[in-house]
């Protein structure tokens, strides 16, 4: 136990517990960050059913191959982190580094697709506002969809905006040989925080992409 | 301690139930139907990540109870606001929709 004497603070009794209450407490964060989308998803839910026609409409405006793609790199991110996790338990520095630029690279492949979608988007008038321009037949409605579609994974994308800030800085901490197989909760809680925006993004991409799609 | 080899069979089954909702999408079930096994798939894939990527396999029941207190209350949330919906103008003289 002479090993964890630098990172064990003094009220846990060792190094087991210390673990557990973290990782609780990024539990707890996430229940409210299920919380936070899930006011957005409700709100979705109960627009598109009671304009269902007009959301199935503007939904096969999005672009599908481009969707189902950034769900692969999401879910190829996340078997990078848990590799990266599982790496870091075992203390292999260099493959720990290794998959967490990995997972950095990935990340920034996502943001570099999403932002391709958004400017599709803007070039083509579908941002609501002034410059809203749609020709199917019920514009106003399909503004509600839009407005969903950029808040919701607007949301989403800062979330990963700043896990892509998590994850470098522990590459640069893991470049340094801060963690060891005694001591990497930072990565272990960086994880479940990856993972769960990726799980977010497995509901917005049938949400938005694929309903209503079959024509 | 999950291995290696499981992360890898869970990437590549999250990889396949991807394509298979996508392909889904483009065959007509009949509306809601549609959305059910969109959302089934979802559910599946989200659980998937939880309880191998997240680790729930091999954690404490307090962190199963935190994860799934989260689930709880986001079911409340969903389904009563949704039965509200869903329920308005089966009382007559309270008929109230979204416009």
């Amino acid at each position: 136990m002479s090993e964890a004497r630098g990172f064990l603070a003094s009220h846990f009794d060792d190094v087991a517990q210390q673990h557990e209450a973290s990782s609780l407490g990024m539990w707890a964060f996430l229940v409210t960050e299920i919380m936070l989308f899930g006011g957005m998803f409700l709100g979705y839910a109960v627009y598109r059913g009671n304009f269902s026609e007009a959301f199935s409409a503007a939904s096969d405006r999005l672009d599908i191959v481009l969707g189902t793609v950034n769900t692969a790199v999401l879910i190829a991110s996340s078997l990078t982190v848990a590799m990266a996790v599982h790496a870091a338990s075992r203390g292999r520095q260099r493959a720990l580094l290794f998959f967490l630029v990995l997972t950095l690279l990935l990340g920034m492949i996502f943001l570099g697709i999403k932002f391709t979608e958004y400017y599709h988007k803007y070039e083509e008038g579908l941002i609501p506002g002034a410059r809203f321009r749609y020709e199917g037949s019920d514009p106003g409605r399909a503004a509600i969809f839009f407005s969903f579609y950029f808040a919701m994974t607007g949301v989403h994308a800062l979330h990963m905006i700043i896990g892509l800030g998590v994850f470098l800085a522990l590459a640069w901490a893991a470049r340094k040989d801060r963690y060891s197989a005694a001591y990497y909760t930072p990565v272990e809680l960086a994880g479940l925080y990856w993972h769960f925006v990726d799980v977010i993004w497995i509901f917005l991409f049938p949400l938005f992409y694929l309903l209503g799609r079959h024509s | 301690m999950i291995s290696v080899k499981t992360y890898v069979l869970v990437f590549f089954v999250l990889i396949g139930l991807t394509l298979a909702t996508t392909a889904i999408a483009f065959v007509d079930l009949g509306g809601v139907l549609n959305v059910v096994v969109a959302l089934t798939i979802a559910v599946a894939k989200a659980s998937l990540v939880a309880v191998f990527f997240m680790h729930l396999l091999h954690s404490s029941r307090l962190t199963w109870l935190f994860a799934g207190a989260g689930v709880f209350w986001l079911g409340i949330l969903l389904i009563l606001t949704i039965s509200d919906y869903l329920s308005r103008g089966w009382v007559s003289g309270f008929e109230m929709t979204l416009r």
